[in-house]
């Protein structure tokens, strides 16, 4: 049916006309433009107040602690060109130093969680640093074999609790601010990456992604460049894990899981690679799925990883580009 | 590991098996990325996978130990074909992809081996000859010698089959210069095609070797593929002797710290090992990308 006969796409009118910011000039085309961002927005905040239980309301957490760090995998790999395997690492630093911190000196989540942002993001770089001159798979292999190395090193010498973990940690006050403070970190992180990687510094990560040797022929380092994505990606993985263990009120070798690590690539990749907004809607997805799939236990993370082989082989493209391809193009067929 | 503390013969001869060991585990590896520059992060996946289908075909089938090895390490090399086949074909020269496909397929088959139940201590394949031999005052079981043996076995002849064979020779072609062997003739895809067989083979073969020693277990398949990549990473991605040379390198590191510190550190020595060469060199040993050399 199809033969012969090839795609045409063409940007809506409206698409161009509202290109750029200056030309608004109706209601129809600021709505255009906003529309989308709000349905997220807006859906974020309201849906805390629709979910019948705190079971539910548990699953927004786990959900935007898994959509932020599939934002921070999706940042460092489609505009760094940093491929992270290890999710779990980011996850388990952030939540040993704040878990650590509550548990030693008993300071509250106020104090901890910023405290493991930024030193979580501190030491990460640090680890990461010896492989971000090079190129090519040595990050990948770093990121994987960390969490698994932080791992068997606390089980073996039960350092910060061992195998038992940090227990009885401070909680938050009340579940509607486990959510929304949750709710506003992960729409900050998606607008905030969004804004970044559009700015002057996001070209340069995306050079660097492309062509480090002509970035460092224009004479600008791009080990620092580096080293400061790998900050930012690695400051949002440590919130989430800072988050995560005040809301389990524990903290243990867990954190460094596989799970960390896998779900966030899979949600990435369903999500739609290279769009920062993507991978939240992959999370949206997924955590919720593998909730409905818990019965399988084990059998999830093949799931995940039959999800990722059947997207990267079949539809790399991924869902969000394509509504954004809908949204944006009209399609039809032409004789060729 | 039987190292006693302090005595230098022990440290010696198990240092020795210890590094083929680490050969016999990265080998596959190096091959692969050597001639088709694909990291295939599922190498550790496959190793277990050989464990467990000889198990089943020993345990449940019944079949004697030869052809049980023989039939797995097929199974494998049709597996890793066929991953190449229909699978990285598609998303060859994406690095990112490359990497996250690869480990993805490993992920999948090491889960679903742990989903169908293939944990625990009831796995184990027998030694081939039982018994054991004192070497200068060492005792060393056989399957350890074995191991050594097999070790210089398949060096010699992977050494032979690149050097003397067409396949061989073909495959180095691609390794040097892909571009100009592609202009001799040479299937660039068929060759990762081969090169995803052997190196599959290559993991199940020294999985057959190695795990006779000790349990079946699915966390092997990562700390093989660590230790692999921390080999193939110090001697130089891509590079045979370097291969070799890192091997003994990290086994005596390795054998080292187990007799003086403690065993859990094994993984430590390979990490520190990768980080210690990206660092100071991160071409590797003898590796030959100078574009690395260059960007650093």
């Amino acid at each position: 049916m199809t033969a012969g006969k090839r795609k045409e796409r063409l940007d809506r009118g409206i698409k161009v006309r509202t290109e750029g910011i200056y030309t608004l000039s109706s209601w129809r085309e600021m709505i255009y433009l906003v529309a989308p961002r709000l349905v997220l927005i807006l859906g974020l905040l309201i849906i805390p107040l629709l979910l019948p239980s705190s079971y539910y309301q548990k699953l927004i957490c786990i959900m935007c602690i898994y959509a932020l760090l599939a934002i921070s995998f999706d940042f460092l790999t489609n505009f760094v060109g940093l491929v992270c395997l290890g999710g779990a690492l980011f996850m388990g630093v952030g939540g040993y130093i704040a878990g650590g911190l509550n548990s030693a000196f008993g300071l509250s989540p106020i104090l901890t969680i910023p405290i493991a942002t930024l030193g979580g993001a501190i030491i990460c770089t640090v680890l990461l640093l010896p492989c971000l001159p090079i190129r090519g798979v040595y990050f990948a292999i770093v990121t994987l074999v960390y969490p698994l190395l932080l791992l068997k090193i606390i089980e073996a010498t039960r350092i910060l609790g061992g195998t038992d973990g940090l227990p009885g940690l401070t909680t938050f006050p009340n579940i509607w601010i486990d959510q929304y403070l949750i709710i506003g970190i992960t729409i900050l992180s998606i607008f905030g990456l969004r804004r970044l990687v559009n700015e002057d510094i996001g070209l340069l990560f995306r050079s660097i992604k492309d062509n480090d040797q002509a970035v460092k022929a224009s004479g600008i380092g791009i080990t620092r460049y580096k080293a400061l994505a790998v900050f930012i990606a690695s400051g949002i993985g440590c919130l989430a894990g800072a988050y995560l263990c005040h809301l389990y009120a524990w903290v243990g070798i867990s954190f460094f899981a596989l799970d960390f690590s896998i779900l966030p690539i899979a949600a990435a990749v369903l999500g739609g690679m290279g769009t920062i907004a993507g991978p939240f809607l992959g999370a949206a997805i997924l955590v919720p799925l593998s909730e409905i799939l818990r019965a399988l236990g084990g059998l999830r993370i093949v799931f995940y990883a039959l999800i990722l082989i059947l997207i990267i082989g079949i539809r790399p493209e991924g869902l969000f580009n394509y509504f954004q391809r809908k949204y944006h193009q009209f399609e039809h067929w032409i004789e060729v | 590991m039987k190292v006693m503390r302090g005595y230098l013969m022990d440290v010696f001869v198990y240092g020795l098996i210890n590094s083929v060991v680490l050969i016999l585990m990265a080998a596959g590896f190096s091959i692969v990325y050597g001639i088709s520059r694909l990291p295939n992060f599922a190498h550790g996946a496959l190793y277990v996978l050989t464990g467990f289908v000889t198990w089943i075909f020993l345990r449940k089938l019944g079949l004697n130990y030869p052809a049980a090895i023989v039939l797995a390490l097929a199974i494998t090399a049709l597996i890793g074909a066929a991953i190449y086949q229909f699978f990285l074909v598609r998303i060859r020269g994406m690095e990112a992809s490359e990497i996250i496909g690869s480990f993805a397929v490993g992920l999948a088959i090491m889960e679903s081996l742990r989903w169908r139940g293939f944990i625990g201590h009831g796995f184990a394949i027998p030694v081939f000859i039982d018994g054991s031999i004192g070497i200068g005052g060492v005792i060393v079981d056989f399957q350890r010698i074995i191991i050594v043996g097999a070790g210089l076995a398949i060096t010699v002849s992977l050494w032979v089959f690149t050097h003397y064979t067409k396949i061989g020779l073909s495959l180095r072609g691609i390794a040097q210069d892909e571009r100009a062997a592609m202009m001799l003739g040479i299937d660039s895809d068929w060759t990762a095609v081969i090169s995803l067989a052997l190196g599959s083979a290559l993991a199940g073969l020294g999985a057959v070797m190695i795990l006779p020693m000790g349990n079946i277990n699915v966390e092997a398949g990562y700390n093989v593929l660590i230790f692999a990549v921390a080999v193939c990473i110090l001697g130089g991605l891509g590079s045979w002797t370097g291969t070799l040379i890192a091997s003994f390198l990290l086994g005596y590191a390795q054998t080292l710290t187990v007799a003086y510190i403690a065993f859990h550190y094994q993984m430590v020595v390979a990490m520190a090992a990768i980080l210690l060469t990206l660092i100071l060199k991160p071409s590797g040993l003898l590796g030959r990308q100078k574009e690395l050399e260059e960007r650093v």
